[in-house]
């Protein structure tokens, strides 16, 4: 009796022993990640959304946790103090939308000389301050999608025209730019881009713009408004044109302010980045630099889940990818966001 | 001759003047564009031209006395502004109410105007300068940056400008009645004559007992109301109330006046002028986007019109003044 309690109790121990020892060993593979989204302030439906794209793809790597962070004020100096913070709790990355590009450079390389990983996203840290910047997406992809996105609304036929902010507006320009190559595409040889129109971003000059276009071209398929009081006003004009339904409309607008133009049909899909697929792409690529994949260095690839590679471009510059598309499906849930 | 009657003819005929401008201007377009001078186009260019009409009636005011209110578009935007969101968080109340609402928000910020420069002694274009940025950054603050957009405005505000009576717009209708209001405010009344009395001759008119004060605060309140009722119009029309609504209109309030006929030294010009002078700038905003010019060549061709029909007017106003004189020579 003596003798199998012994051994119970040696088997015990030494059962403790080697699930302690194997905790001690295994725990710091094993031991969540913690990578961190540290955006301007708190309180902004945006950054929740950022936040939820960390959530989601923190669920899918497994061992990482997401964590939010941010100062109450949108200033650089809180968010220098939690990236000390930080550094003390030695978390594994931190991805930065930052309100100052060049004032968190400092603390920023002390976190990098820390071991820690950091990135910027939305709001970029100036080179040297972060590995990577992700910036949402380019012009050519932009460009692109819009010339899609009217073509599947107007069945890849027709004339389309774009109302644009102000004539010099360079990123307008070189997404125009964009369209009028995508457009010379064969699967678009009945479509026929006839003319840029510009608005000013003033409500009451987009609004005549699109106005005219529609008096100017009365077989008018569809207009493009890659700005977000351009895309307003011509769903304004459009409805007030009562040509609703044969004009179609798509661009780039804010989800809260076309919420109504999406739902009611005149503008069926429109396209922007969206603050989940940011949150969900920084997690992404901090995880790869953390578990030492990829170094960061140009040309790197970054498997980024359901958002694609992402590949690292010149001087850590990255592209998430295509604009998210907005729909009557999804806008009310967006709307809420931003 | 006798000298009122030839004050009467110069009036007459500075708006045959442009009336005849007008007339050249429709003509040109059309030969680009055949379509723009249907009815449905007109209207549209009426419509579309209503806002400005009021707005440059309040500027009017404000000029003729010598002065000049480059707060009229921020007056736009923050009482647009603030209708919208008082439709937003309370979509119960009438949007008649809320219109009045906007108005008096306009008044307000007219009298503010109108204090600075009557008691605080502050000349109008400095005082309007500080309060332009004052009221577009206090349109930023109570929006918090965020606009109000078509789901957030009830149908009814919405059709504030859209609604119809006999089959014109309540937009145009707001810019008739305004004329009409304003024209015989400024020719019948003791007030609207002494806004003369002050632009044409401050010291003789203080001589006879015109207070200049409460000029100025009529002027500029009278301006702060038209803006009001523009910025509450304003925002329905575009189902849109964004930070930056009516940037840079007070320029076009006071080009509508001064291709109207109105003096920027103060003192000459009248409602009828401001009217048709609205109307043409309305045609050329309306037409340049259909005559197929490249944007480089409307802005071009804009200021040119422009220029071109001050230079009409104010060439023709130097010839009758010289007919004046001779008349009175002999």
């Amino acid at each position: 009796m003596k003798k199998l309690l012994s051994i119970i109790m040696v088997m015990a121990i030494a059962a403790s022993f080697i699930y302690a020892g194997g905790a001690q060993e295994v725990a710091p593979a094993d031991e969540d990640m913690k990578l961190v989204l540290l955006v301007k302030s708190l309180g902004n439906g945006f950054f929740e959304a950022v936040a939820d794209g960390g959530q989601e793809a923190a669920g899918e790597l497994g061992n990482v946790e997401s964590i939010y962070q941010g100062p109450s004020s949108s200033t650089a100096e809180g968010q220098i103090e939690i990236i000390e913070t930080l550094i003390a709790q030695k978390v594994d990355g931190i991805a930065i939308s930052a309100n100052d590009r060049d004032a968190l450079i400092p603390v920023a390389k002390k976190a990098m000389k820390a071991g820690i990983k950091v990135i910027s996203f939305d709001s970029g840290i100036a080179s040297g301050g972060r590995i990577v910047d992700l910036a949402p997406s380019d012009e050519e992809l932009i460009g692109r999608q819009q010339i899609e996105l009217i073509a599947e609304l107007c069945d890849y036929k027709g004339q389309v025209a774009v109302v644009s902010a102000t004539s010099q507006a360079t990123n307008q320009n070189a997404w125009i730019e964009w369209m009028k190559e995508e457009i010379k595409e064969p699967a678009y040889k009945d479509m026929e881009l006839v003319e840029v129109v510009y608005g000013d971003d003033a409500s009451d000059k987009s609004y005549r713009e699109a106005v005219g276009l529609m008096e100017k071209y009365p077989e008018l398929a569809g207009i493009i408004s890659p700005t977000t009081i351009g895309i307003l006003a011509s769903a304004k004009a459009i409805e007030d044109e009562g040509k609703k339904g044969q004009v179609q409309l798509t661009g780039l607008g804010l989800p809260s302010e076309m919420k109504q133009y999406i739902e009611n049909g005149t503008c069926q899909q429109m396209a922007l980045w969206n603050p989940v697929d940011l949150g969900y792409t920084s997690t992404y690529i901090l995880y790869a630099l953390a578990t030492g994949a990829v170094e960061g260095n140009p040309g790197d690839v970054i498997d980024c889940g359901r958002m694609g590679d992402v590949v690292i471009g010149e001087d850590g510059i990255s592209i998430m990818g295509t604009p998210f598309v907005f729909t009557a499906e999804n806008i009310a849930k967006y709307a809420e966001i931003f | 001759m006798s000298i009122p009657t030839s004050i009467k003819t110069i009036t007459q005929r500075r708006e045959t003047s442009l009336i005849l401008l007008i007339g050249v201007l429709l003509f040109g377009v059309t030969m680009r564009a055949p379509n723009f001078v249907s009815v449905t186009n007109i209207e549209r260019i009426v419509n579309d031209t209503s806002i400005l009409i009021m707005v440059s009636i309040g500027q009017f005011f404000v000029i003729l006395t010598g002065g000049i209110d480059l707060s009229v578009a921020s007056m736009i935007g923050l009482s647009g502004m603030s209708a919208a969101m008082i439709n937003q968080y309370n979509p119960g109340m009438p949007a008649g109410f809320v219109l009045i609402i906007g108005m008096l928000i306009g008044m307000v910020l007219g009298m503010i105007n109108g204090a600075a420069v009557a008691y605080g002694k502050v000349p109008p274009i400095i005082t309007t300068l500080g309060t332009m940025s004052i009221y577009r950054g206090m349109t930023f603050v109570i929006s918090r940056g965020q606009w109000v957009t078509a789901h957030e405005m009830t149908e009814s505000y919405m059709n504030l400008p859209h609604g119809n009576f006999l089959g014109i717009s309540n937009l145009i209708w707001w810019g008739i009645v305004v004329s009409v209001i304003m024209f015989y405010f400024s020719k019948y009344t003791k007030r609207g004559r002494e806004i003369y009395a002050i632009g044409g001759n401050k010291v003789a008119a203080k001589f006879v007992g015109v207070e200049e004060k409460k000029i100025h605060m009529t002027i500029f309140t009278l301006s702060g109301i038209l803006s009001g009722i523009a910025g509450v119009m304003w925002t329905s029309r575009f189902a849109a109330a964004v930070n930056e609504t009516a940037a840079g209109f007070e320029l076009q309030t006071v080009a509508a006046c001064v291709i109207g006929g109105v003096s920027i030294a103060g003192g000459s010009g009248a409602v009828v002028g401001v009217v048709l002078g609205a109307l043409f700038l309305g045609i050329i905003n309306n037409a340049l986007p259909v005559i197929n010019l490249s944007p480089f060549y409307q802005m071009f061709i804009q200021g040119a019109i422009v220029l071109v029909a001050m230079l009409i007017n104010t060439l023709s106003e130097k010839r009758r003044e010289q007919e004046l004189l001779k008349g009175r020579q002999q």
